[in-house]
């Protein structure tokens, strides 16, 4: 479903992604982990096309990302870093917008909508103004809005960010749920999510692949098992784990 | 073609929604109502001219397009932009050429309605008189395009600002250069030092030229297609511009 070959970005001077590859196929979860300013979110934004790459190629099914941008586009749910959204749009205008700039109309089109408003949880907040509900309300908003079309691919920048425990729970039994057909990148700092959700994860730090297995491999590679200290001793600079 | 479409409606839509949601529209168009016959009443002393006409209406009118269509264009991509909803927007299967098309369209929807807003001055020299409505109806397709220029300019400065203030600032600064470009005072002062081609030139790309020829009702082909190019080099920079983040940064 998605190919990911050698790709590489940069900001100004700074390489924000180096030669980062993977290969995603339908049903598989992938967990994609990294310290703060590792380039996850650049990757996925790539991925996304809202930003091309400055080498490599993605390609989403059988399109290229920057050679046919618009087709790989309908083939993705994008839930950006920070879930941005309309303030003064209530979630069902956000999702009805959203499933409008794809061409959906009509009856499919409020289908469409109810269904993802549904499996958001939103609740009575579907026809609030974004700009009035608590962060984990917006977060909803806007995952309702990337799951609406139901895309075969999902690119989902930390889904989880701000809500509470029920609200984590709900997110995360719906990836699981949507996982079955559909390849589900999920972006997180939240590590207890990666065994509960993903079937596969990716470390990059630096711009840079550093690991890429499955979950239970992952955990092995700490003496304790414990997911936080394998991710801390691939990723903590060599400075910090021998004090002066 | 007809994904296209959908994409261009579905985000002019939702530009005119912004619009009327907010009171956004509503003090714009209130202040345009009361701001542009205030003008032709107090300042081009409409009943002291004695006649039947707009044409106090419309010699005022670029210098309050030159204000207020940048107020109604700072915000179209800076402020997509400070909100992180620009994300969304070029993650969309829409064409970025389709995004500012429909928000060019949108804001000069809003200042069609600010036209329409100054129709009972037109009732009332019909009232009054019997004035040549053909060509108040020339002048006012003069002051649509002018609106039209001024705020695709605005929005290709909002498409380049950081924030809504600043894209604002330079919009006026940008309208006035055009707008002065053309008046005597501007001319007779270059034309000792500069070239006369190049006085020539500046005369010729003024609005407010261009625009006197609706005002008098004597208008060329030129003149429509200097106003749609200004309106086509505005909304393509500015879509060249949002496009181009693609390449780098926010």
């Amino acid at each position: 479903m998605l190919t990911v070959d050698s790709v590489v970005k940069s900001f100004g001077r700074r390489k924000a992604v180096d030669r980062v590859s993977f290969e995603l196929a339908t049903g598989e979860v992938l967990g994609f982990l990294g310290p703060n300013g590792a380039g996850k979110s650049t990757v996925m934004r790539m991925i996304a096309g809202r930003l091309e790459p400055d080498a490599g190629r993605i390609r989403i099914g059988a399109h290229d990302i920057v050679q046919s941008r618009r087709a790989g586009q309908r083939l993705i749910g994008y839930l950006p870093e920070g879930a941005p959204a309309y303030r003064t749009m209530t979630p069902r205008e956000f999702v009805t917008f959203c499933l409008s700039a794809r061409g959906h109309s009509g009856t499919a089109l409020r289908k469409a909508r109810e269904l993802a408003l549904e499996r958001a949880r939103l609740g009575d907040a579907a026809n609030q103004q974004i700009g009035t509900l608590s962060k984990g309300y917006k977060r909803r908003a806007a995952l309702a809005a990337a799951i609406a079309h139901d895309p075969p691919l999902l690119v989902l920048d930390e889904p989880t960010d701000g809500l509470d425990p029920n609200q984590k729970h709900d997110v995360r039994a719906l990836v699981r749920e949507m996982a079955a057909d559909k390849a589900i990148i999920v972006s997180t700092h939240i590590l207890e999510e990666v065994p509960a959700v993903c079937s596969r994860v990716i470390v990059i730090d630096k711009g840079r692949t550093l690991i890429d297995e499955d979950p239970h491999e992952f955990a092995s590679r700490s003496r304790t098992g414990r997911l936080d200290d394998a991710f801390r001793s691939l990723t903590r600079p060599a400075v910090q784990e021998t004090p002066a | 073609m007809m994904r296209g479409f959908a994409g261009f409606l579905a985000v002019y839509r939702r530009e005119m929604r912004s619009w009327f949601t907010t009171p956004l529209a509503y003090v714009f168009l209130a202040a345009f109502a009361f701001a542009a016959p205030a003008f032709a009443f107090n300042v081009g002393r409409f009943f002291d001219t004695n006649r039947a006409d707009l044409a106090t209406l419309f010699a005022y009118m670029p210098w309050l397009l030159m204000i207020l269509m940048p107020a109604l264009a700072m915000r179209a991509w800076a402020e997509e932009r400070d909100r992180g909803t620009l994300e969304i927007l070029l993650s969309l299967p829409v064409s970025v050429g389709s995004i500012a098309a429909a928000k060019f369209l949108a804001a000069w929807s809003v200042a069609l309605g600010a036209l329409i807003a100054t129709f009972p001055l037109w009732i009332a020299v019909n009232y009054l008189g019997q004035p040549d409505n053909l060509a108040i109806f020339v002048a006012y397709a003069g002051a649509f395009l002018l609106a039209g220029s001024y705020l695709a300019i605005g929005q290709a400065l909002s498409a380049a600002s950081g924030s809504q203030v600043t894209a604002f600032v330079l919009s006026v600064l940008a309208s006035l250069i055009l707008t002065m470009a053309g008046l005597p005072l501007v001319t007779d002062t270059l034309s000792g030092s500069a070239p006369a081609f190049l006085v020539e030139a500046l005369a010729w790309s003024s609005v407010l030229e261009r625009f006197s020829a609706f005002e008098h009702g004597v208008v060329g082909l030129g003149d429509i297609v200097y106003f749609l190019s200004l309106i086509v080099f505005g909304v393509a920079a500015g879509g060249l511009q949002a496009g181009a983040s693609r390449e780098g940064g926010r």
